[in-house]
């Protein structure tokens, strides 16, 4: 049976924006894949003061009285600025201006994101509101040390370290960040809407861009709460106005506030923090969807479910973020309603655990670094995906929050699950942005290193937790119902923290050497059937896809097609080249 | 193969880490079981899920080792399998959600009788404060505290005069008995958490937040901070001693009435509590036993 051409194309072409100076090219450019770079190696460098930050502070916890290299002031600081930097400054910036920025146009087919100008705007405001954090290290009295959560009152008042330029930088920051953030988003939303490809339907496009896609309609809906948030705090601050402020004496002092409600300031917090959360996870469970089914060569299972599973998710993480809140004194009776809600967002979630699970079943699976790294994930997202069920569970969570559990929690599903898919992403690819191989031995030092590390890390914390060892302490000091041997577990978990830090060494010197004198990746090496590996160059050139777009005739996972020529079929393969599937496929359309 | 076989041993090695660990619980002291009860079974069902779900990966990775002269199997969707499994997640969810709202049904329900004792937190100390004869707490306010009055209990209402101020960290309650904390900030967000009672709330400021337990063993236990209140929020220290009925009441009545402290008020002692309350303010004091 003849195959019916697609239809002509809806949408003219349009003249991209050509860079004429190294300054624009490479510097303010308008290129996505520049700017995904760009976005990328900010985020990777604060990420690493992040890191440096957590051994200090794993160091200080491990052996408290033999380091003293940093006091309680510096402690809170610490853990404050290494919580913001990990879940809003590195992760949600990798994953959506990285990632987002790079893979976007490439896997729907467009030449680049519809407002490049804004694009590139997006980025160096992002890069301001980072100086603008790195900044606070450097300020009189220091960044803030409110925890990552900023809470009110005691955010901007004096018992607090950092509670004067500190917390008033970390607030412009965010602000800044929001502002570049919402012209990142809206690129990235258009141009997911309006410029795929011809044949590139919604249900044909790749799950790591529904992850991304959803992720970002989340964050443009939370962010702005976190905003007005933000806001109000700076203006509780600067002039003295009482949002979030009621009548308080501050060290002996009266202070001139009154009326405000400091469980208001948690209610918007946690509006915009719980799909944060989905902001750093669903980007990680499109790409990882991708990894497995490209590596086990086996089309995803049940591709519709898993994208209904992002959109449910996406939805109902909107209504459940006062289970951060159960014992934070709001109406108890709050905690019904939010209970049921978060343990109902576990079935979608645990669904997306099963169909990634039986990707692999039947599968012919290559132990790649990147499948190792999504194996990975599987087990460290199971896991604190599982404790997510303890903590949901209002009543448990009494007993619970505020101690190591929650700590060990929040890493196992947020830290470690998405550093898993960065990681494989990276590796992944590599290939296609540089056109080299990364080393495959120094992979799985790495990964073995780092995934057996973490979980050493975060496993045996959970019982910390159990025992009641708080989190946000610098250190526990003496009491009757922790028994000696905490501190010999603690210790351990130190000592652990600083051999997968060292192991990060690995990584960074695998990807500069590759860079440099990597093999040459033969082209799609890991022949892969989405549309970013199908360019005429590798890595692509700028407009992508040579003289004209591609055109799409299938899904993205079509892996092991009975009767196809090859193990897997491109999304753009005409349907006559693909052998006997070829027709079959037609007569299905 | 060792990658399966890798599987295999993280998932034994979870599942025996949990078994034999020596770190879990410190043995309860209150009547909230049913929040250890909910954690028991959350544990069965969600174990039994992580071991399948992992076992069943390293199962897959062992059976489908690449294979050039073989592929996939192609097989988009098996709406059955999704349907079955979905099904049985949720049957899951409810086996643990159910026990745990019924948990927390009881624990934001006071019952009658429960008496009623003030927790009162500051940086970065506690007091409490009893209702003394009257069984009901005086007005307060946070603009009525001074040197005299630490408290800020309202001089006028004649409810507050038999109130038994506790100016100390640590306070005393009578075994099982039921008891109504009520908590009071004057600054920021605390946390009141004996472990062993398994029961917490933030205190905060401009508002009462409560909960209620009935301690089940006598015993010494230690209060800890568990909401970040700044520098000094890892040393916020108290203690609870849980004792026989008479014993408390002895105890209690060596304690001070807000009438008799204020008449005493003036006097050189309380100049040098302030002076003591200055100086345990500062961060890093560990000795913040008696705070006003
Ligand atoms: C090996 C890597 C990491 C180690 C060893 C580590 C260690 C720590 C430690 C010791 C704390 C303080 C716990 C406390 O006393 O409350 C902490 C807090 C935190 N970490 Fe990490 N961390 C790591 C990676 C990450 C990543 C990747 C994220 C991203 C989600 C993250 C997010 C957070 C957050 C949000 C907090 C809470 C900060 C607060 O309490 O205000 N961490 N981490
Ligand atoms: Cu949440
Ligand atoms: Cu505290």
């Amino acid at each position: 049976m003849a195959y019916v051409a697609p239809a002509p194309a809806e949408v003219e072409e349009v003249e991209l924006y050509h860079a004429h100076s190294f300054i624009t090219k490479y510097v303010f450019s308008q290129d996505a894949k520049v700017i995904a770079i760009q976005y990328s190696s900010v985020a990777i460098a604060i990420g690493v003061v992040g890191l440096v930050l957590s051994s200090l502070m794993r160091l200080q916890l491990g052996f408290p009285e033999s380091f003293s290299l940093i006091d309680p002031a510096q402690y809170y600081q610490f853990i404050t600025m290494h919580g913001m930097i990990m879940v809003v400054y590195l992760l949600t910036a990798l994953f959506l201006g990285g990632f987002g920025n790079y893979l976007i146009p490439l896997m729907v087919g467009a030449r680049d994101m519809v407002f490049p100008y804004v694009n590139m705007m997006s980025f160096w405001i992002y890069l301001f509101a980072v100086l603008l954090l790195v900044a606070s290290f450097f300020v009189p009295g220091g960044p803030t040390g409110a925890g990552w959560t900023l809470y009110p009152p005691q955010a901007i008042l004096p018992g607090t370290p950092g509670s004067g330029g500190g917390i008033i930088l970390m607030l412009v920051s965010l602000v800044f960040f929001i502002i570049g953030f919402t012209m990142g988003g809206l690129n990235y939303v258009v141009t997911v809407l309006q410029a795929r490809t011809r044949g590139m339907t919604l249900m044909r496009m790749p799950l790591t861009i529904w992850g991304i896609f959803i992720a970002t309609v989340l964050a443009l809906l939370a962010f702005p709460a976190l905003f007005v948030g933000g806001v109000m705090l700076l203006l509780d601050k600067v002039l003295q106005t009482s949002f979030f402020m009621p009548v308080i004496l501050s060290l002996g002092e009266q202070l001139e506030y009154g009326g405000g409600s400091p469980i208001l300031f948690q209610h918007l917090f946690w509006f915009f923090g719980h799909p944060e959360v989905y902001i750093v996870a669903l980007p990680a469970f499109g790409v990882v969807s991708d990894l497995i089914s490209v590596h086990s060569r086996r089309n995803i299972f049940g591709y519709r479910m898993m994208v209904w599973a992002l959109v449910a998710i996406g939805g109902i993480s909107f209504i459940v973020w006062a289970h951060h809140m159960y014992v934070s004194g709001m109406n108890p009776w709050f905690g019904f309603f939010f209970a049921t809600t978060t343990l109902i967002i576990a079935i979608p979630t645990a669904l997306k655990v099963y169909n990634w699970v039986l990707t692999l079943w039947k599968g012919n699976i290559r132990f790649t670094i990147p499948m190792l790294f999504a194996l990975g994930f599987i087990v460290t997202f199971t896991n604190g995906g599982i404790t997510g069920l303890f903590l949901g569970n209002v009543a448990i969570d009494v007993p619970l929050s505020d101690t190591m559990f929650v700590v060990a929690h929040f890493h196992m599903v947020m830290g470690v699950a998405p550093l898993m898919v960065i990681f494989g992403a990276i590796y992944h690819w590599f290939p296609l942005m540089s056109g080299r191989m990364m080393d495959e031995t120094l992979g799985k030092i790495h990964f073995w290193v780092t995934f057996l590390g973490a979980y050493l890390i975060f496993l045996p914390m959970h019982y910390l937790g159990f025992l009641g060892v708080p989190r946000r302490y610098f250190e526990m000091g003496e009491t009757n119902f922790i028994p000696a041997s905490a501190q010999s577990l603690s210790a351990f978990i130190t000592v652990v923290t600083v051999i997968v830090g060292v192991a990060q060494i690995v990584f960074f010197y695998n990807l500069f050497k590759s860079m440099k004198s990597g093999e040459i990746a033969e082209k799609n090496p890991w022949k892969a059937a989405s549309l970013e590996w199908q360019t005429p160059d590798q890595p692509p050139g700028h407009g992508n896809f040579g003289a004209e777009l591609p055109v799409v005739y299938r899904w993205a996972y079509a892996y092991g097609v009975p009767g196809a020529k090859e193990d897997f079929v491109p999304q753009n393969l005409h349907p006559d080249e693909v052998g006997e599937a070829g027709a079959h496929e037609a007569s299905e359309e | 193969m060792f990658v399966a076989v890798m599987l295999v041993l993280v998932t034994v090695g979870t599942v025996l880490f949990h078994l034999l660990s020596p770190w879990y619980f410190t043995p309860i002291a209150s009547n909230w079981s049913a929040m250890d009860t909910t954690i028991d079974i959350t544990f069965w069902v969600t174990g039994a899920v992580f071991v399948a779900v992992i076992f069943f990966t390293a199962y897959c990775a062992y059976k489908y080792k690449y294979d050039a002269n073989r592929r996939s199997e192609y097989e988009p969707e098996n709406k059955k399998l999704e349907a079955w499994l979905i099904t049985l997640t949720t049957l899951g969810v409810i086996v643990m959600l159910a026990p745990g709202l019924f948990a927390w049904n009881e624990f934001v329900t006071v019952p009658k009788g429960a008496a009623k004792v003030e927790v009162f937190a500051k940086q970065w100390g506690w007091a409490y404060r009893f209702p003394g004869a009257d069984g009901v707490l005086g007005k307060s306010g946070v603009k009525l505290i001074s040197d005299n009055n630490p408290f800020g209990i309202d001089p006028k209402d004649p409810k507050g005069q038999d109130d038994i101020l506790i100016n100390d960290s640590e306070m005393h309650l009578p075994l099982n008995k039921p008891v109504h904390l009520l908590f009071r900030s004057v600054d920021v967000l605390h946390n009141f958490f004996v472990p062993q009672f398994r029961a917490k709330m933030d205190i905060i400021p401009g508002t009462v937040t409560y909960y209620w337990f009935t301690p089940t063993r006598t015993g010494s236990f230690d209060a800890l901070c568990f909401e970040l209140c700044g520098t000094g929020h890892y040393n916020m220290r108290g203690k609870v001693v849980v004792e026989e009925e008479d014993a408390f009441k002895a105890w209690l009545a060596k304690q001070p009435t807000f009438a008799k402290s204020m008449a005493k008020a003036g006097t050189a002692a309380e100049k040098g509590f302030a002076k003591l309350d200055s100086e345990l303010a500062k961060p890093g004091n560990k000795n913040s036993k008696r705070v006003f």
